[in-house]
């Protein structure tokens, strides 16, 4: 393999690594924090494209698309967390209901078709900040602004991780009682976290898309998976070196299941096989965490 | 108060039960199981509602309030070590958290560094070496360490009543007399409303100033600290013994 076609394979999987590990880190809230297997991520992961799609073809900046994308990620992981703590549907129906619904608010976002496509039109790798980069680094733009990206939620996330108001998350997952006893209610700290992760995931979708230049109302098929895996992976690999924090091993296992696959097809695996790959690695993830967690002592949870 | 209701099942526990603690009073309950002890703590904390029947808390009706709104004015501390603190959070988080019961949990830092000295005082207060752990989880200390811990935290704020929820029976008998002695001193230091239930009969008679035993959701015994220095741990066995024989135990 020639080198140029190496580093070329390198920077897809930073790229796409740094894309999704920025719904990793949001899964990681909802799934290591409160340890809630949310299933709404696969459609609040195409929400997110479906979005950049309508407000970029209306000539919307694209960065209003990011955090409106946000917004209504937020905002559906909220119907989430209500359906869950006020109507007392299990953690998983409540996934898979508004996963469902937003089959639905997504075809209704694209005007009814499959994909949506916007070329030719000003995303945030095309206009704006990327342009006052140095000439030299314009080829790779993409990877500069999605590393940015994913570093500025990553960021956002440790601090608010790090305030009272993140503390009480914490600890509503750890102990809901504990919650009680402060006073609080931790049913919306639960939809708060729902929230903030759903958030994530939608401009994961909605960066991915202005990348791509469309949106796939399938991309969200398999991102439960694949998040669950990037933030185990992640976790069981780093967490030895003591040294990074959970939201940052949450990247850091998207980048590397992002490696895994592209070993996987640069070896011939037809393309075909790929979600079979996606559910053996969380598969061999969650089995090789739980091995490593039998016999090992308690060790702290840090954020 | 019932259990199972509308079924063959159905259990009354309190029936036309009246029950009040005065201001300053620190009173150890006792009775078998199922006489309605822990049910009584429920109904009074709100994770069990009464079906008839009004609760107040220092003259406020507190009956159909959600459980963490009472949790404003209620510390409590449960049978489980592991329900008064948070296993993943280090002792610095846990504190920060209680310290800030009854403020706005908004995006200030969570853990105040200026704090951390008051927290060094309460923690020498347990004499357990907690003070240099302060960032260490709660999940690596001992049943006993985190009881005692779980109890600096429900009465770090201000509150107008402290619920012991059987707190020393998950404890080995050194760790538990620990803690009872801390439970002691943290009553008498805050001058804390005390309400205990426990099956220790000796703590029940050498701590608090009101001895109450409930039998079938009734008091068969109720004596303040004038009558409760007669009031021996052979004579409370004794009555202990005569109800368990009428019921035919």
């Amino acid at each position: 393999m020639s080198l140029t076609l190496f580093s070329g394979l390198v920077e897809v999987v930073l790229r796409e690594g740094f894309i999704y590990g920025i719904m990793a880190m949001g899964v990681y809230i909802t799934y290591k924090i409160l340890d809630f297997p949310d299933l709404s991520v696969d459609g609040t992961f195409p929400l997110g494209a479906c979005i950049a799609a309508l407000l970029i073809t209306a000539g919307a900046d694209p960065w209003l698309a990011c955090l409106v994308a946000f917004a209504a990620g937020a905002c559906a992981g909220c119907v989430t967390g209500v359906l869950h703590v006020k109507l007392g549907i299990t953690d998983l129906l409540s996934g898979i209901l508004v996963m469902t619904a937003m089959w639905s608010v997504n075809l209704i976002l694209t005007g009814g078709s499959a994909i949506k496509q916007f070329f030719n039109r000003d995303t945030i790798f095309n206009s704006g900040p990327v342009l006052l980069l140095p000439e030299g680094l314009y080829p790779h733009r993409q990877l500069i602004m999605v590393t940015l990206i994913a570093l500025a939620v990553k960021y956002a996330l440790d601090w608010y991780l790090s305030t009272k108001n993140g503390l009480l998350l914490r600890a509503s997952g750890d102990n809901s009682q504990y919650v009680v006893n402060l006073a609080r209610d931790p049913g919306s700290m639960k939809i708060l976290g729902l929230a903030v992760g759903n958030g994530c995931t939608a401009l994961a979708g909605c960066i991915l898309a202005q990348l791509n230049q469309n949106a796939d109302i399938n991309s969200g098929k398999g991102m439960v998976v694949m998040a669950l895996a990037s933030v185990i992976i992640g976790i069981s690999v780093f967490r030895r070196l003591n040294f990074f924090r959970f939201v940052t091993m949450a990247i850091l296992g998207s980048i590397l299941y992002k490696a895994c696959l592209m070993a996987a097809l640069q070896l011939g695996l037809p393309n075909s096989y790929l979600k079979l790959l996606m559910a053996v690695l969380l598969t061999a993830a969650i089995v090789s965490e739980k091995v490593n967690r039998k016999g090992g002592k308690h060790v702290a949870k840090q954020w | 108060m019932n259990f199972n209701p509308g079924t063959v099942n159905e259990i009354a526990v309190f029936n036309g039960f009246d029950f009040s603690v005065d201001p300053g009073e620190f009173v150890s309950m006792v009775g078998s199981n199922g006489s309605g002890k822990t049910t009584l703590l429920n109904v009074i904390c709100g994770s069990l509602s009464a079906d008839r029947g009004k609760i107040f808390l220092n003259g406020t009706e507190i009956t159909g309030m959600p459980e963490h709104r009472r949790a404003a004015n209620i510390g409590r501390v449960f049978q489980n070590p592991a329900a008064g603190t948070c296993p993943n959070l280090t002792i610095m988080e846990n504190l920060s958290l209680a310290d800030n019961k009854g403020g706005a949990f908004g995006l200030r830092k969570g853990v105040n560094k200026k704090r951390t000295d008051y927290y060094r005082s309460r923690l020498q207060l347990l004499q357990l070496g907690l003070e240099d752990k302060l960032d260490i989880s709660v999940g690596s200390l001992s049943g006993g360490q985190r009881q005692a811990l779980a109890l600096l935290i429900a009465t770090m704020t201000p509150i107008d009543l402290l619920i012991l929820d059987e707190h020393t029976a998950a404890l080995d008998p050194r760790s538990s007399e620990t803690v009872m002695e801390l439970t002691l001193r943290v009553i008498e230091e805050k001058q804390l409303t005390a309400l205990m239930v426990t099956h220790n009969l000796r703590f029940a008679v050498e701590y608090g100033n009101r001895l109450v035993m409930m039998h079938e959701g009734r008091s068969v015994i109720d004596t303040r600290r004038t009558g409760k220095d007669s009031c021996t741990i052979e004579s409370l066995l004794k009555t202990f013994n005569e109800i368990s024989i009428e019921c035919g135990n």
